[in-house]
């Protein structure tokens, strides 16, 4: 085998004394294959991969294991040792490409650096060897991008160099540790199409690290599944997902959103989804709606003349990429923002003519809530769980906040004896249900829920999506639902609005714009999302 | 015009309106000293007539937006006043003690960033080792003991002690001449003369007093680059850089070293404003002849005329070097450059 990872052990010195991150875990993979090594948070499947490096955080030690590399046993390597093998033999491309480039150093400057370590090049051809190896990776005028910085660069540009960088010394296995988490699902197929590229016409070895099934299943040859820093079941993509031996394995393939089925199916046991309410009148209604920034030239339209209804007790799914407008959007239905120019009537009175700094003290406050993205850092760090529920019941409403805030987290199931934890001692689930509380609070009407699930390991998100469709039957609440995931938004949502620089360019039932979507770029959006075959588990 | 040198002139604009805010400010807060400064002037024999006529010669009689008006022209002509105890202009005797205070306080900079800076990187390198932990015992110590008595511990063991140092008794032992006036640095215009025995004389005045304040500027310079060092070192760069098999010189000098100095520039401006200003006590001590000594005496006889002169001198120092630190932050970070 061209890399044998055996009985390899991982762990932390912590306060706590040592922490075992990772366990027993073996995995091979043949010349020109592509493993995935498929996770939740904490699985180990990182800690795996910056082993076999010897890049581990500090505090972490490799206790046992043998990593055998094409004859070599990289475990018995010291670290000197190891500096020739990374970037020449194994390199590896990391999530949030921003941040994995020096922020004051020039990206041709950066993939130079690498050239000339490996030897590569000598100074005076350094310059166009990395504009060569920028070339490799597709990019436009490489010759001007040489003199950019990493803050000049989209995402997907970034990670560019980040390959480039981690290819330009023909290494024979490269490691991608999440290379698309935080990358637009059409930019991340861009990424991915040009990793497997490459990897294939240059003969290398590949492991591609993440957290999505649907990823791994297109993209991998076979798939290692861990769990608490254990190796739980390895196969083939088809074998895996058709016939999963271990629990974990189908639970999580059960949680991941896919085609063909309903919200029920992603928790385990199955249950029915619960009943969709009534959809009533209009409840809120959009008119013409549009946000510019800056002046003159420089003006950009971020929300170009939009209009929508949404019925009371309707699920409406607002899709865009980053950038499109929807955050902005949602922001001044919020009334946390004001327009340009438009209308926004919550049961045809507008809702415009209060100002957004004014709108706090307005009585419609309590009628339109958020639940955020990201829910820990929404969340007061110095409040427990049971101040920030009941802190919007006493500003905007006058009930009893004790009995109240109990039973806001009866309804979204956090259990009472967590009320008094601060937010860094709950889970991210456990944060995302006091979120849900809290904005639950002031008994809203419309609900704006921005990427409520993103942050979330699939089982989480599964769980959190069965509460909002529970909480929408039993509550009547209308749900504005925005997020950049189709799969998701079609399990909880009833219409969807597919978002593009600024316009809404499709709109319509969620089934039919999934099944059979008429504008070109939801096509784009659904071809780009790598989706499990439709799987009845 | 490039880019840059767009950014450094609107840098140096947007300094005006800070340096008429400093004029104001001045003007207003030598007016809130409490005593008379006719009464002072006329001396304890004075009668209520030669005080008014003082009064009135001093121009103190007039409205207080006369008398800004007043100075404000003054002000324009560089004309500062004159101080009311030494009678000598303001202007002239800050010229001569300014560049004392600035020889003192950058000889004392450059000495602590030279032992700050590799002490905090070592440290951050080599967290948790022994180097660390002597890393924190100097940094509390620098903090911890105040200034005058460090100034004097030190004259204790290295000039009464010891005799290696010279007598604590200003720039220059009178056995030497003062070099030609050039920069107003007694070591740099030596040198520039050619004079090395003078130089080094003016060296062995400086050891002491430099080393009093560069103990105490230790403290931020050394735990600021410590901990941008720590930073940067546990960034996502570094991690790349590390997988890339980059050496562990080019790592740790050059990229991380690169970012961490970053916060590191910004600290050393705080500390070199504060430092100037706070250096009275050890130009008391060393009998240095600078600016904060000469403030202190005028502040304690309400001599405003100089007390406005040194709060303005001060002032647009501080702004000079908040110029300055912008746009070397300009130069070292591309980010700050790219202004829409």
């Amino acid at each position: 085998m061209f890399l044998e990872v055996d009985h390899l052990a991982v762990s932390f010195a912590t306060r706590r004394g040592k922490v075992a991150a990772v366990r027993d875990v073996r995995f091979s993979l043949a010349k020109g294959e592509t493993l995935g090594i498929v996770g939740e948070s904490g699985s180990g499947k990182s800690v795996s991969a910056y082993a076999i490096m010897q890049i581990l955080d500090r505090g972490g030690q490799l206790e046992s294991g043998r990593i055998q590399f094409d004859g070599m046993e990289l475990n018995r390597y010291t670290n000197r040792e190891m500096r020739d093998i990374r970037g020449r033999e194994i390199s590896m491309v990391f999530q949030n490409p921003r941040a994995a480039l020096n922020p004051i150093r020039k990206v041709g400057h950066q993939i130079e650096d690498v050239l000339r370590r490996h030897a590569r090049t000598s100074a005076s051809g350094a310059k166009s060897a990395a504009i060569e190896a920028m070339r490799a990776v597709h990019i436009n005028q490489p010759e001007k991008r040489y003199h950019s910085y990493p803050f000049e660069l989209s995402g997907g540009m970034s990670q560019r160099i980040v390959i480039a960088l981690a290819l330009a010394c023909d290494p024979r296995l490269l490691i991608a540790d999440e290379p698309t988490t935080g990358l637009d699902v059409t930019t991340q197929k861009v990424v991915m199409d040009l990793i497997a590229e490459l990897t294939r016409s240059r003969g290398m070895s590949s492991i591609l690290i993440t957290h999505d099934l649907g990823l791994a299943a297109r993209y991998c040859d076979r798939i290692v599944v861990m769990k608490s820093g254990e190796v739980v079941e390895t196969g083939t993509p088809d074998g895996l997902f058709h016939a999963p031996a271990n629990a974990y394995t189908k639970r999580l393939i059960r949680a991941t959103p896919r085609g063909g089925i309903g919200i029920g199916d992603l928790v385990d046991p199955p249950r029915q989804a619960p009943q969709r309410p009534a959809i009533g009148a209009p409840l809120l209604q959009v008119r013409d709606l549009r946000k510019t920034f800056g002046k003159g030239v420089n003006t950009v339209t971020a929300v170009d003349a939009v209009s929508f209804d949404i019925h009371a007790g309707e699920s409406l799914g607002l899709v865009g990429e980053s950038g499109c407008g929807k955050s902005t959007t949602s922001s001044m239905i919020m009334r946390l923002a004001d327009p340009t120019s438009g209308e926004i009537l919550l049961d045809g009175r507008s809702l415009t003519d209060t100002p957004a700094s004014r709108f706090a003290r307005d009585p419609r406050r309590t009628s339109l809530q958020m639940v955020f993205q990201d829910a820990l850092a929404s969340l007061n760090p110095r409040f427990t769980a049971r101040q920030s529920i009941a802190d919007p019941i006493r500003r905007l409403t006058r009930e009893n906040a004790d009995g109240r805030t109990e039973e806001l987290a009866g309804q979204v199931g956090l259990p009472v004896e967590l009320l008094d934890r601060f937010p860094h001692q709950l889970s991210g689930g456990q944060n995302a249900r006091v979120g849900i509380a809290r904005a639950l609070a002031s008994r809203p009407r419309l609900l704006i829920l921005d990427e409520p699930t993103a942050a979330l390991d699939v089982s989480i998100q599964a769980i959190v999506l069965n509460l909002l469709a529970d909480l929408r039957a039993d509550l009547g609440i209308t749900y504005l639902f925005v997020s950049h995931d189709l799969h998701v938004v079609r399990l909880l949502c009833d219409r969807i609005l597919v978002m593009k620089k600024g316009r809404i360019v499709e709109e319509g039932d969620a089934q039919r714009v999934m099944s059979n979507p008429t504008h070109e770029y939801t096509r784009t959006l659904l071809d780009a999302v790598p989706s499990l075959p439709n799987l009845k588990i | 015009m490039g880019q840059r040198t767009r950014l450094v002139l609107s840098r140096m604009l947007q300094a005006l309106p800070a340096l008429a805010g400093v004029v104001i400010v001045s003007f207003a807060l030598t007016r809130m000293l409490p005593g008379d400064p006719a009464v002072y002037f006329a001396g304890p024999a004075a009668t209520e007539q030669s005080i008014a006529q003082i009064r009135v010669a001093m121009g103190l009689d007039l409205s207080l937006p006369m008398q800004f008006l007043h100075y404000a022209r003054d002000l324009l002509m560089g004309d500062l006043g004159n101080s009311l105890s030494t009678g000598q202009p303001v202007l002239e005797e800050l010229a001569r003690r300014l560049p004392a205070s600035l020889e003192l306080t950058l000889t004392a900079l450059l000495l602590s960033c030279a032992i700050a800076l590799p002490l905090g990187v070592t440290a951050a390198v080599h967290q948790g080792s022994w180097i660390d932990h002597a890393c924190r015992a100097l940094v509390t110590a620098g903090v911890s003991l105040p200034t005058f008595f460090t100034g004097i511990a030190l004259i204790y063991v290295f000039y009464y002690l010891l005799g290696w140092a010279p007598a604590p008794l200003g720039r220059l032992d009178f056995v030497y001449l003062s070099p030609p006036d050039v920069t107003g640095f007694y070591v740099v215009d030596a040198l520039m003369a050619g004079d090395f025995e003078t130089a080094g004389g003016a060296m062995r005045q400086l050891i002491l007093p430099a080393s009093t304040l560069a103990l105490f500027t230790l403290a931020p310079i050394a735990r600021m680059a410590r901990a941008a060092m720590l930073e940067a070192l546990s960034s996502d760069y570094i991690r790349t850089a590390k997988a890339a098999g980059l050496s562990q010189r080019k790592i740790v000098y050059f990229y991380a070293f690169q970012n961490a100095m970053l916060p590191v520039i910004t600290t050393l401006g705080m500390v070199f404003s504060f430092t100037l200003g706070a250096n009275v006590l050890v130009e008391k001590v060393f009998s240095w002849p600078g600016i904060g000594s000469y403030a202190v005496e005028a502040l304690v006889v309400s001599d405003y005329a100089a007390v406005q002169g040194f709060v303005l001198a001060m002032a647009i120092l501080f702004v000079a070097l908040n110029l300055v630190i912008d746009i070397v932050y300009t130069l070292v970070d591309p980010r700050t450059r790219s202004t829409t």
